[in-house]
């Protein structure tokens, strides 16, 4: 079975300035493999490399060098966009069109007609909640209503392959819960989704595997776990009913002490220091223990880490070509 | 061809969203208003000028059409970013460019065909108001089928123009491919003067630069044929003919190489 997505050495050059033209690398050599029926997240900070990848893959850019399959096909094979739904960063519609008509546009695209049509995009509509409001032009339309227009777009034609530029861009919390489902419910149908996004809660929540770029790299790929369960480097104990006096006491023996309210501390101790004793004389002075947890490096540290390592924007393509040498 | 029709038919909603079809209004007005005039102005000479008139306002109304939608017809969907969505559908570029083509020249097929027909009415009006007397003295009918020989050559002409403006779309901006359009239309006017530059200047370069762009540019005063149609002069079929498959080699010219440009753009 081929991959569902395999991008191999993708390599985007951008030329800037008017006078004096020089090139600036977006994405350097970024080599994915993405399997059927994944869910994977696509990481990184803004300016990361995110965007062009997905318009790289889109074809609504084209590679400087490097090449990318989707379902086996290269990237812009007319069958393959039949299999396949995107969702772009922050999109934008026709205003002059209303939901339902946007929808009726591209379902056509895809030769859909009469019943089927209509029936496709109402249950699309509903399915993300945009009710009576499908009657109203998108120029009258919040951010967050066009990005579920957008999201309602990119399902339409039942895509083997998801590609989501930030899904939870401009969405309130609600919208946010339901297009976590969404993607949970896409994953359950034995659909692939590649969504990027620099919220990295949306990412352990939904993926097994991430890729992180930064600078326009790939900083590190694999298992969620696998990314961060060497970064655990201490505990964290949150304790109720601490008294003045123990406090006191307490103090010398924790790297860190927080108070979060009157009587309720967050208490940091290193790794090597174990936290069972120190529990025990606590509960044993009357405190109460809340939680108990480990201090891992969020992925917003592993970013900062590793953008810090790589440089924060990407570089020329000749610097590119005298660190490889190196 | 599916693909290129669905976009053909969105431009045609857009251009009708956007209020278009308002300059038709602006139209019949003009001509009745004009009609009035010139029928308190003149006498026995009326028909010509409205009959002039009337080619002349379908002209101008249709260019503005195909400058001012043409020009925006690419460079619009790349600044709202519409075309990130479009092109992730199965569409291919070329199909885009045609189809924003056909779309454009749909449109102007609705108005010409509606101007036209104002126009038909205003001339029936003028020939039942008008006694036998004075028709007697016109140098063609008053509702003479002729005209539609010259309202066919102004709609190839602006088939020409609107790929002329999606042309300068597919890489310039808005303002810069509405100027360039414009010069084009002006400058291909006056195309058979391009020919003999060399009589009225001295510089040889200038006569032979000018000697290309009679070669490059299209000579859109053949298919102004107003003139003669409203002097109840002949226009043969061959010469709609031949007229008609020369601005449809500059259509054809004009979108393959629009298509090159436009695949091979990256919308950042």
């Amino acid at each position: 079975m081929p991959s569902a997505i395999r991008i191999e050495e993708l390599t985007k050059d951008y030329t800037i300035g008017f006078w004096r033209r020089r090139s600036y690398r977006a994405l350097d050599r970024l080599t994915l493999e993405i399997e059927p029926g994944e869910v994977f997240g696509f990481l990184g900070p803004n300016g990361a490399g995110k965007t062009t990848t997905l318009k790289l893959l889109m074809q609504l850019i084209y590679p400087t060098s490097g090449r990318a399959e989707i379902l086996g096909r290269p990237v812009g094979d007319l069958d393959v966009r039949r299999r396949i739904g995107y969702l772009p960063e922050n999109p934008s519609f026709y205003d002059y069109l209303t939901a339902e008509e946007l929808l009726g546009y591209f379902g056509d695209l895809f030769g859909y007609s009469g019943s089927d049509r209509r029936k496709r995009v109402s249950t699309l509509l509903d399915r993300v909640g945009i009710g009576a409001e499908r009657r109203l032009q998108l120029r009258k339309f919040s951010k967050g209503m066009i990005q579920r227009v957008g999201i309602a777009q990119a399902l339409l034609n039942d895509p083997e392959v998801v590609f989501l530029d930030e899904p939870m861009s401009g969405l309130d919390p609600l919208g946010r819960r339901d297009v976590r489902s969404l993607i949970l419910e896409l994953r359950d149908q034995g659909r692939t989704v590649f969504f990027s996004s620099h919220i990295l809660a949306d990412a352990e929540a939904l993926c097994r595997r991430v890729a992180v770029v930064a600078g326009g790299r790939l900083a590190a790929s694999g298992t969620l776990s696998d990314i961060l369960a060497f970064e655990v480097h201490g505990w964290e104990l949150v304790i109720s009913a601490v008294s003045p006096e123990l406090l006191v006491k307490v103090t010398p023996r924790v790297r860190r002490a927080t108070e979060i309210s009157p009587g309720r501390y967050s208490l940091e101790l290193s790794l090597d220091q174990s936290p069972d004793r120190l529990l025990a004389d606590l509960t044993a002075a009357g405190a109460a223990l809340v939680s108990l947890n480990p201090i891992r490096d969020t992925l917003e540290d592993f970013f900062m880490k590793r953008v810090a390592e790589m440089g924060a924007g990407a570089r020329s393509p000749r610097e590119e070509e005298s660190r490889a040498r190196h | 061809m599916r693909a290129i029709r669905v976009v053909a038919v969105n431009v045609f909603r857009e251009s009708v969203r956007d209020r278009v079809p308002y300059n038709l209004v602006v139209f019949a007005i003009l001509l009745i208003a004009s009609s009035y005039l010139i029928g308190q102005l003149t006498a026995g000479q009326d028909v010509k000028i409205i009959k002039d008139l009337g080619l002349a306002a379908t002209s101008i109304f249709g260019l503005f059409i195909a400058i001012f939608i043409g020009i925006g017809l690419v460079s619009k969907e790349v600044e709202r970013r519409s075309i990130y969505g479009l092109l992730s559908k199965p569409v291919s570029r070329a199909q885009f460019i045609t189809g924003k083509y056909a779309g454009l020249v749909l449109t102007l097929a609705v108005n010409v065909s509606v101007m036209a027909m104002a126009f038909y009415v205003i001339l029936a009006y003028m020939v039942w108001t008008e006694p036998p007397t004075i028709r007697a003295g016109w140098d063609a009918p008053g509702m003479d089928p002729a005209l539609l020989k010259a309202v066919f050559l102004i709609f190839v002409e602006l088939m020409l123009v609107t790929a002329v403006a999606l042309f300068f779309s597919t890489f310039s901006t808005p303002i810069l491919s509405a100027v360039m359009t414009f010069g084009l239309y002006v400058a291909g006017h006056f195309n058979a003067d391009l020919k003999n530059f060399e009589r009225v200047v001295s510089s040889k370069a200038a006569a032979r630069l000018a000697r290309g762009a009679y070669h490059v540019l299209p000579d859109l005063s053949a298919f102004d044929v107003k003139t003669q149609v409203v002097h109840g002069l002949p226009v043969p079929l061959a010469y709609l003919g031949t007229t008609t498959a020369y601005g449809l080699t500059y259509v054809a010219a004009l979108l393959l190489v629009s298509t090159f440009i436009f695949s091979r753009r990256d919308f950042k």
